[in-house]
C-alpha cells in the first residue's frame, strides 16, 4: 500500500505567500483534486509535491506499507502530466515513448508501444514528429509517456488542457481507472474537473 | 513495486542516444563548433602565409581553438533542454547520474568529431611537426576528457541563466585555466620533438585533471540539476 503524506505544507517566493499550512494523506485508492482561482498557488504545490521545487516550510513523504521511499524509488513510480511539460518536438511520438521508457530503467516493445498510442487516440500518428502534433495530440502524447511505467502516484495539472470533447473523456476514463488501482492528485480550476476525485483540497481562501 | 532491470549504463546511454539523435537533425551544436574551429583556422593561415609559428605560438594557437570551439558549442546539451522545456520532462523521469554521464559523452563525441576534423587541417595550415603524432593524439584525448567534463557541470549551472553564452565561457575559463596551461606546455614540448619523459609531468597532472573533473561533476550535477 502506498501512501502520500503532507504536512504543514508551505510555500513563499520571496516576500510573497503562495500557500501555508497544507495537510493531507492519501493512499492507494485515493485521490484528490487541488482546486483555486489563477495564482492561486495549485501548479506550485504540485510541483513541491513532485519535489521540483522545495516548500519553504513542511513535509512531503511518500511511503510503501509503511516504510518510507527513497528519491529514486518516489520517481520510478510517479508519472505527470501538465501544459507546461514538454516532450522532445524533434522525437516522433515512438522516439519519445522509447526514450522516456529506457531512461526509466525500462524497455517498452513495439507491441506495447502501438498500444498506448490507441489508448490515448494517437493510432497511426506514432512515427510523426511531435513538431507536426497539434496541441491536443501533445498532450495526449504525455498521458501516453505518464502510462509507460503503469505510475503508482498519477499527478495531472489541468487535465483536460487543449483537448477535445473525445480527449476530456479519454482523461476521465484513464482517472477513474486510476483512481482506483494508484492515488491520483490533479490540480485544476475546472468545477466539472473536480469530481475525477474524492477529496479536495482548496487554495486561495 | 517493477522490477527496473536496467542499469546506469543503459540510462546514460538512452540520454546520449537521445542528445546524438536530436543533434543529427539539428547540427546545431556541432555547427557552431566546426564553424568556429575552420574559420579561425582558415583565418589563421591565411595570416601567416608561408611564416611558420614557433612550437610555443602553434601549442596556444592550437588550444586556443580548441577552447573557443568549446565554448560555443558544449553548453548546448543543457540548453536546449532547458530552451525547450523538456527540463521537467527529464528531471521526472531520469537518474541525475545518466542525465550527466549521458551529456557527458555527447559532448566528448562532438569534441571528439570537431577534433578529428580540425586536427588534420592544423597540421596542414600550420605546417606543424607531425613526427610525434602518438604523443600529440595522447595530450588531445586526455585534454578532451578534460575539458569535457569541466565544462559539461558549468553548461548545466548557466542553463537556467539569461545570458548564458557570455557566462559559460567566464565560468569556464577559472576552471580550465590549469588545464589549458597544461595542455599548451605539453603540445609545445611535443611539436618541439622532446621525448615522452620530458612530458610526464604534463600528462600525468592531464589524467589527475580529467579524473578529478569527471568524478567532482557527477557527485556535483545532482544539486545542479535539483535546483
Amino acid at each position: 500500500m502506498y501512501s502520500l503524506k503532507i504536512e504543514n505544507l508551505a510555500k513563499r517566493f520571496g516576500p510573497r505567500k503562495v500557500f501555508a499550512d497544507i495537510n493531507f494523506e492519501l493512499q492507494t485508492g485515493g485521490s484528490i483534486a487541488i482546486v483555486g482561482p489563477n495564482g492561486s498557488g495549485k501548479s506550485t504545490l504540485v510541483k513541491v509535491i513532485l519535489g521540483l521545487l522545495r516548500p519553504t516550510l513542511g513535509t512531503v513523504g511518500f511511503s510503501l506499507d509503511g516504510k518510507n521511499m527513497t528519491e529514486s524509488e518516489t520517481r520510478s513510480r510517479t508519472s505527470f502530466v501538465a501544459p507546461y511539460l514538454s516532450l522532445y518536438d524533434h522525437l516522433s511520438g515512438e522516439e519519445n515513448l522509447k526514450f522516456f521508457s529506457a531512461v526509466a530503467g525500462d524497455h517498452v516493445t513495439g507491441k506495447e508501444i502501438n498500444a498506448l498510442l490507441a489508448r490515448v487516440g494517437l493510432e497511426g500518428r506514432g512515427t510523426d514528429y511531435l513538431a507536426d502534433y497539434s496541441s491536443g495530440m501533445k498532450q495526449r502524447l504525455k498521458y501516453a509517456v505518464a502510462l509507460l511505467n503503469k505510475p503508482d502516484f498519477l499527478f495531472l495539472d489541468e487535465p483536460t488542457s487543449n483537448l477535445d470533447e473525445e480527449g476530456k473523456g479519454m482523461v476521465s476514463q484513464l482517472v477513474e481507472q486510476y483512481r482506483k488501482q494508484s492515488m491520483v492528485v490533479l490540480a485544476t480550476n475546472e468545477p466539472q474537473e473536480y469530481g475525477f476525485a474524492e477529496q479536495i483540497c482548496r487554495l486561495g481562501g | 513495486m517493477p522490477n527496473k532491470s536496467a542499469g546506469l549504463a543503459a540510462k546514460a546511454f538512452a540520454v546520449y542516444a537521445k542528445d546524438m539523435r536530436l543533434e543529427l537533425r539539428s547540427r546545431y551544436a556541432l555547427n557552431a563548433i566546426l564553424m568556429f574551429g575552420i574559420t579561425t583556422l582558415a583565418v589563421v593561415s591565411f595570416s601567416l602565409g608561408q611564416f611558420g609559428l614557433s612550437p610555443k605560438f602553434l601549442a596556444a594557437l592550437f588550444w586556443i581553438i580548441m577552447f573557443f570551439s568549446a565554448m560555443s558549442g558544449l553548453a548546448q546539451a543543457f540548453i536546449r533542454e532547458e530552451e525547450a522545456q523538456t527540463v521537467l520532462a527529464l528531471k521526472l523521469t531520469a537518474d541525475p547520474d545518466a542525465i550527466y554521464i549521458g551529456k557527458l559523452l555527447f559532448n566528448f563525441t562532438l569534441l571528439g568529431i570537431m577534433t578529428v576534423i580540425v586536427t588534420p587541417l592544423f597540421f596542414i595550415f600550420t605546417d606543424a611537426p607531425t613526427a610525434n603524432l602518438f604523443r600529440f593524439i595522447l595530450v588531445l584525448i586526455l585534454g578532451i576528457i578534460g575539458l569535457c567534463g569541466a565544462t559539461t557541470l558549468v553548461a548545466a549551472i548557466i542553463s537556467k541563466a539569461s545570458v548564458k553564452g557570455a557566462l559559460f565561457s567566464v565560468l569556464s575559463f577559472p576552471v580550465l585555466m590549469p588545464l589549458l596551461i597544461s595542455l599548451v606546455s605539453a603540445s609545445e614540448k611535443v611539436f618541439d620533438g622532446l621525448p615522452l619523459g620530458n612530458i610526464a609531468a604534463e600528462l600525468q597532472f592531464l589524467l589527475a585533471y580529467a579524473v578529478i573533473m569527471v568524478t567532482a561533476s557527477i557527485m556535483l550535477f545532482k544539486f545542479v540539476w535539483q535546483e
